[in-house]
């Protein structure tokens, strides 16, 4: 057999059938769910008197829409609360496992997917979420998919795709002090735009990836959509292994070395060919702040706000200005110029145990600036939030003037009451910077854990390198 | 799902690189629990001043717009979040074909699954598009499935590919998940020698080993 690629490998593990011509079936080894875009999935399922194939393979969880303040009075949202009732209905009829938003389990579905050991190296993986790719790093397949793709799978445990491409990311070097994994992604998304891995499949490779750890790992492949791949991914090794042991849903004793021994095959065989490759120098990464409107438009935080005029391409100049006008930002600003209102640490990019005791640090016996008019402090999961608690974060949060929440996607998306307000500047830890993304006319610069708490003392960006604090 | 044979309709040339499927539907509009009724909702926070007022100086409100079935769009349409919802106002609106240079790959898919013929053509043909669709009020063009072309009423005549499965399911309105439902026994053979059921060791919803 010629050599391979990680991706190649997981692939033809799963192909259930290959026709020329026509895209593969291609089995799903885990099928996660919210409730956001399954309640469409499931009443075509039951219109056509479908049944769920695989309810084992399945499992749910409330988090887009969910409060982050107090669980047990009632949803006011009818239309939330309407599609949690859906949820638990579709669930209950299909035997599904649903973590509710009472659940001790309860977080953000591409967190609690790896915090229960359901999501394995060399698995596919799928959810009608872009974010899927976050469970890439643990060296499996995993993509977000639309709600007929849901629907497809939850009736047939397979989805009909075509072979992406292979891309290799590299970046060499050891990452600086203060410099993290966030940096690291939006750093390469800067470098290959938005759009480069659209129809590729990215591998990310090199000694400043193999140093991070899981949940940096976690937080470079869930942002792999943002470069146009719908997923990303990360051989397994030591790392990997260590993280997984002893989680609900991982195998134990005998088994676990016997799973072990498999996963140590999954990865690129040298020679295998990639169709694109691109390198990046770690040691040269800084800390990064997104400007614009979308996760390209991005740079060092010792950088400026850039001029259209300096692009190029015509359509570049115009989203550019565009982008800036929204942003109420004039070109040649410094980035440690900006004032924020609000900072948001969280999302399915930035809300594990890692980025919040990072965080804490930073902010550890300082006061919120007094011109911040808000700043959360979100956990991915329940489980985060109650390991967190076991370390003291939450008071030191709080002391900080902090408002520590319950877990969910939050001011990520805005489903919630958790909205930034129109013309407000929030510095956040999540993945998209679109246009009212965080809510209609919020401006939004996507950053670091340590450089949002860093905002959030200082009131507007500042360098992390030079705050004296002791960084990883 | 609707079949898709030939169309031929009013050219909408939405004019911007990178539209995010968030400015097709906001997430106020994602808590419904139907496929229906987003045609309204599309490019919501861009057509509409408040009161749900129409924004005269966007594209979707111009009066030489109206009726338009055939959106022409710059490179990476449809990037960011996997929301059907995209798809659906897209379909909804009215357009049954898009054109472009690129289209994000989950947009992209989505489109097939609701009927909708995503075309893409090399940057200097979706150029004289723009050209023509901007310099002409009612330019109109004619997509030919089966033939895989798209002509205008002048001189303009273009050849496109698509992927034979996607054309016959689209030519045909084929549902997929019917499809591979007539691969049930390759699929069960694939479980029995897979066996990709999860095995639970601990319980989990109340109790989980706080590691550290």
């Amino acid at each position: 057999m010629p050599p391979r690629t990680l991706y190649d490998k997981i692939w033809d593990h799963h192909v259930v059938t290959e026709e020329p011509g026509k895209p593969c079936l291609l089995y799903i080894d885990r099928h996660y769910i919210h409730e956001g875009t399954s309640p469409q999935a499931f009443a075509g399922l039951k219109s056509a008197g479908r049944r769920v194939r695989r309810p084992d393979l399945t499992f749910a969880v409330m988090d887009h829409s969910v409060s982050t303040r107090n669980r047990d009075l009632p949803v006011l949202d009818a239309d939330a609360r309407g599609q949690f009732e859906a949820l638990a209905r579709n669930c209950r009829e299909t035997g599904v496992h649903l973590f509710d938003m009472h659940s001790r389990n309860q977080g953000i579905v591409h967190i609690i997917g790896p915090e229960l050991g359901l999501t394995q190296p060399g698995f596919t993986i799928v959810c009608g979420d872009s974010h899927t790719s976050t469970n890439g790093a643990f060296g499996s397949l995993a993509f977000g998919i639309g709600t007929s793709a849901v629907e497809h799978v939850l009736a047939t445990q397979c989805l009909r795709e075509y072979r992406s491409k292979p891309m290799r990311i590299e970046v060499s070097g050891k990452r600086q002090r203060g410099v993290t994994a966030k940096d690291v992604i939006l750093a390469i998304i800067g470098k290959i735009g938005i759009a480069a891995g659209v129809g590729h499949v990215l591998e990310y490779t090199g000694a400043a990836i193999r140093g991070l750890s899981m949940e940096g790992r976690m937080t470079v492949c869930n942002m792999s959509i943002e470069a146009g791949a719908r997923a990303g991914m990360v051989a397994p090794d030591g790392t990997t292994f260590a993280y997984m042991e002893g989680r609900p849903f991982v195998p134990r004793g005998k088994d676990f070395q016997v799973a072990v021994d498999f996963w140590k095959g999954l990865a690129t065989d040298p020679g295998a060919i990639y169709a694109k490759s691109v390198e990046l120098d770690g040691d040269k990464i800084a800390p990064q702040v997104t400007w614009g409107t979308n996760p390209g438009m991005v740079t060092d935080i010792t950088g400026r706000v850039p001029s259209p005029d300096s692009f190029a391409d015509p359509g570049a100049r115009q989203s550019v200005a565009s982008a800036l006008e929204y942003m109420d930002l004039k070109p040649g600003t410094a980035i440690t110029d900006i004032p924020v209102d609000y900072v948001f640490i969280g999302s399915c990019t930035n809300s594990r145990i890692e980025d919040l005791r990072a965080a804490s640090k930073i902010i550890a016996g300082k006061r919120v600036a007094p011109t911040v008019k808000l700043a959360l402090a979100v956990p991915g999961s329940r489980v985060v939030k109650a390991l967190a608690e076991s370390e003291g974060l939450d008071k030191i949060f709080r002391e900080a003037g902090f408002e520590w929440r319950d877990a969910g996607c939050s001011m990520c998306i805005g489903m919630n009451d958790d909205v930034l307000p129109s013309g407000l500047r929030c510095a956040s830890t999540s993945n998209r910077n679109f246009e009212g993304r965080q809510g209609k006319g919020g401006r939004t610069h996507l950053v670091s854990p340590i450089t949002a708490a860093a905002a959030a003392i200082a009131g507007h960006f500042v360098d992390v390198r030079q705050l004296g604090v002791e960084l990883e | 799902m609707q079949p898709f044979t030939r169309h031929s309709g009013l050219v909408l040339p939405f004019d911007r690189v990178d539209v995010d499927t968030d400015q097709m539907v906001p997430k106020q509009f994602l808590k419904s629990q139907t496929k229906e009724g987003y045609g309204r909702i599309l490019f919501y926070d861009w057509r509409y001043l408040p009161g749900e007022k129409p924004n005269p100086d966007f594209i979707l409100n111009e009066p030489r717009y109206q009726g338009a079935s055939i959106l022409l769009t710059r490179r990476n349409f449809g990037c960011g979040s996997s929301r059907e919802h995209a798809a659906w106002a897209v379909a909804d609106y009215g357009f049954r074909a898009v054109i472009g240079p690129s289209f994000a790959d989950i947009f992209f898919k989505n489109c097939a699954m609701n009927g909708i013929l995503a075309i893409t053509l090399p940057e200097e043909q979706v150029d004289e598009l723009f050209r023509r669709a901007q310099s002409t009020p009612g330019y109109q063009v004619h997509v030919d499935l089966p033939n895989q072309t798209i002509r205008d009423d002048k001189d303009l005549e273009l050849k496109f590919e698509i992927d034979d499965f996607r054309k016959q399911a689209l030519l045909k309105g084929l549902d997929e998940i019917g499809l591979t439902l007539e691969h049930d026994s390759d699929i069960s053979a694939y479980e029995r020698a897979h066996h990709p059921e999860p095995t639970q060791q601990s319980p989990v919803d109340f109790s989980y080993p706080v590691a550290s």
